[in-house]
């Protein structure tokens, strides 16, 4: 590596192009060198450090003098994560739902880990952030973010419907009804004052619906003089629900069901966190 | 020397080198050994880099109301200027004072070449303080090199032992120093002398220790030359109107050796062909040849050359700083006349105004707040419509404290509801809460009102923060 060089001697490649451009044969600087014989080390070490060579017989391979697999750095890191959640976790176990929500530290917890169990369970029906999903006949599962609870809204009703699943009933009232009665019934609920007619004691719609039209949430019936509706809340919307019923078992009545999801689908602990995480979207009650 | 290359015929190889009969290029297979001289740039560069990088072997032990007053805390994500705590969440500031250090390295550049590479850069330095351990220890850059190649005498081996050593003990205190930037510097040293350093600590230490003792001690001026993109950045800052140390070849050639008593054989340049200019220089330059890469513009060419012109008794400056256009003899510009240096310094200014802005408007607290997008509101059993926001409030006091949520503008008849328990926030830590905003349908006339929120200090009604988000009903 000398530093001098006599111009004219210094040999090139002999190549030439666009003219005049050709490259001397000269050594390379010495860090240069330096730098290139490290690397080399550093990939035998690497290679021999770390599973490299496969080996033809039985699919197996060179294990690497390191130990290192790809599944064990997973595991370390899941412990880590799972280290950080674990405290969290422990804690929830013997916690009810009620006492998660008075706790704002868990609260928050179980709403970020919520997220991801709602996505993968329940958005399919439900609708991502509990928007509520629509088919054909018009809204197919509930929305979740408001205050209208079929079967109650505070945490432990949430709880309950997520645990044993839930399925709404109502008959088909097509060959009970007049056209006429059933014309009269809808124009009244439609209009939020389902008890403005007489017809809504007399055909025995209290024993369902209540007194008042605000439905029993013991029993899941809809309140029909709020402005939050389950199926269509237009005249037509409403006749076909009175005429078809709910679940009523004829081809045409509306379908409205929710799966158990207590036993083989979620863990207690996610139950738990779904119930505050949906009680948290903006219409829980409190007790 | 430019021009000569172009009157040279294209189409040969060698056409580049045809001015010179050798031409050098240092591949640091010969250890350069720069001879010292006392002058006006050597004591200049001297008290610069003192001046640039003692701060950085001192600052740390400085204290502020008893915690270290500067300090890149990594470990709890702040940054610690005396009483100032900035989080991650204001660290845009730091992009901006790079900002303001690169244009000033640019500014400076433009008018007055590598200044920083000549006087302040690190490897200037360290290599400075390193070769005058050598020369102190091994003696002048002759004795220096007899004694490279001298057999391995007992002489040899105890100077060369003290050199290392001395070399090393500079090398750890560096690495030592550098670490206690991001730690505090009393519990580093603690850790260090009772070998507790958590690994990465050891990392960065072993880092700093080869990599000073190896650039500083080995790799010198082969840094600037193949390593060091400032090198090349700096290079083409430089245009016509730079001064840089430059060789007033006008004056000094035709070069050649004075002959004492006889009388020139034909017409002489000032240039006596002494080589002090060469000796002296730390990248083994030959400023004569013109500026070139390997100069990093630290003037000590010119300390020798003057020395040397008040010797033969002709006047100074042979090789001083001077632009290209003075030596072709272009009247010189003013300084508001190089826009260059100009964009590079309203550039600088800019930066300074952002970063003021910054500093005054950090405020104790940050709000920030996200609409929810799916739903934009939602309908209650009461027709009212509800909205639902993310609220992330960030406390950048010393003080943990609860906070209450109010809002201004919006509809009629809003409430807001969710902060009822006044929300804990932790400090210099987010808190995240969600907050519902409430209106009666009759009140919701647009599908878009602006809706401004407040988070206050329940202690405190001067930390508060706000933040403009939007009240979204159906459409009309
Ligand atoms: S070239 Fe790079 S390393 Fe060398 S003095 Fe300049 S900035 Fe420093
Ligand atoms: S040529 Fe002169 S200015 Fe340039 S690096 Fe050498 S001594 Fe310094």
């Amino acid at each position: 590596m000398s530093d001098k060089h006599d111009a004219s001697s210094v040999p090139t490649t002999g190549h030439v192009w666009d003219d005049d451009l050709g490259d001397y044969i000269n050594q390379p600087p010495k860090w240069w060198m330096l730098g290139l014989t490290v690397s080399a080390i550093w990939c035998v070490v690497y290679f021999l450090y770390y599973p490299s060579i496969p080996l033809s017989n039985g699919g197996t391979w060179f294990k690497g003098v390191g130990g290192w697999t790809a599944i064990t750095e997973m595991e370390a890191d899941k412990s880590v994560v799972d280290e950080v959640r674990g405290k969290y976790e422990a804690k929830l176990k013997d916690m009810t739902p009620a006492a998660i929500l008075a706790d704002s530290e868990l609260t928050e917890y179980v709403t970020r880990s919520g997220k991801v169990l709602f996505g993968d369970n329940c958005a399919a029906c439900h609708g991502q952030n509990g928007v509520g999903t629509h088919d054909k006949f018009g809204l197919f599962a509930p929305i979740l973010n408001d205050d209208d609870w079929l079967y109650g809204g505070t945490i432990d009703a949430i709880h309950e419907t997520i645990q044993g699943g839930r399925q709404g009933m109502m008959m088909a009232h097509a060959d009970m009804l007049s056209e006429a009665e059933i014309d009269t019934l809808a124009n009244a609920v439609a209009a939020g004052k389902p008890t403005s007619t007489p017809l809504f004691a007399e055909k025995g719609c209290t024993a369902c619906h209540g007194e008042d039209g605000k439905g029993m949430q013991a029993m899941g019936s809809a309140n029909l003089t709020d402005s939050v509706w389950r199926f269509d809340g237009s005249v037509e919307g409403i006749k076909y629900t009175i005429k078809n019923g709910v679940n009523a078992g004829t081809p045409d009545t509306r379908v409205a069901v929710m799966p158990a999801f207590q036993g083989s689908k979620l863990s207690d602990a996610e139950i738990k966190k779904l119930a505050v995480y949906v009680y948290k979207f903006g219409g829980g009650q409190a007790q | 020397m430019n021009q000569e290359v172009g009157k040279k015929e294209p189409g040969e190889v060698t056409t580049l080198y045809n001015e010179f009969e050798t031409w050098t290029v240092n591949t640091g297979g010969q250890t350069i050994h720069a001879k010292r001289m006392p002058g006006f740039f050597r004591s200049f560069k001297d008290k610069a880099q003192l001046a640039m990088w003692l701060p950085f072997f001192l600052v740390p032990y400085l204290r502020w109301n008893g915690s270290q007053a500067i300090l890149f805390d990594i470990q709890h994500r702040q940054f610690k200027f005396f009483g100032l705590t900035v989080l991650p969440q204001d660290i845009w500031m730091l992009s901006l004072v790079l900002l303001v250090a690169a244009m000033t390295l640019f500014a400076v550049t433009s008018v007055a070449s590598r200044v920083w590479c000549g006087y302040f850069c690190f490897q200037t330095a360290w290599t400075d303080w390193f070769t005058w351990l050598e020369d102190k220890i091994e003696g002048n850059p002759t004795a220096r090199r007899k004694l490279d190649v001298a057999p391995w005498t007992f002489d040899k081996i105890k100077k060369k032992l003290i050199k290392h050593t001395l070399w090393m003990l500079i090398a750890l205190l560096t690495g030592i120093s550098f670490s206690i930037w991001f730690v505090d510097a009393f519990e580093y040293w603690h850790d260090l002398i009772h070998l507790q350093l958590p690994t990465v600590g050891w990392v960065v230490i072993v880092m700093f220790f080869l990599g000073t003792y190896i650039l500083a001690g080995f790799l010198r001026e082969q840094t600037c030359f193949w390593l060091c993109p400032y090198a090349r950045i700096q290079g083409v800052m430089t245009d016509n109107q730079t001064i840089l140390p430059t060789y007033d070849y006008t004056r000094g050639e035709p070069r050649g050796k004075i002959r004492r008593g006889g009388e020139a054989v034909a017409p002489q340049g000032d240039c006596i062909d002494c080589f002090q200019c060469v000796q002296v220089c730390p990248t083994g330059v030959d400023i004569r040849n013109g500026q070139q890469l390997g100069c990093i513009t630290c003037g000590l060419c010119i300390d020798a050359c003057d020395v040397v012109m008040d010797k033969i008794n002709k006047p100074r400056g042979l090789i001083r700083y001077a632009s290209l256009d003075e030596l072709s003899g272009k009247p010189a510009k003013k300084i508001y006349q190089h826009p260059r240096t100009l964009v590079y310094l309203s550039i600088i200014l800019l930066a300074l105004v952002g970063i003021v802005w910054g500093l005054t408007h950090m405020g104790a607290m940050t709000l920030k707040i996200v609409h929810e997008r799916q739903p934009l509101f939602v309908q209650m059993s009461d027709g009212s419509i509800q909205n639902k926001f993310d609220f992330k409030v960030l406390n950048k006091t010393d003080k943990d404290f609860r906070v209450k949520v109010t809002a201004e503008g919006g509809v009629k008849g809003l409430v807001i509801i969710g902060a009822e328990q006044h929300p804990m926030t932790h400090h210099g830590r987010g808190t995240s809460f969600t907050i519902f905003a409430r209106a009666p349908a009759a009140n919701v006339e647009k599908d878009v009102v602006p809706i401004q929120f407040r988070v206050e200090s329940l202690d405190d009604a001067k930390v508060f923060a706000e933040y403009t988000s939007k009240f979204y009903g159906p459409n009309k």
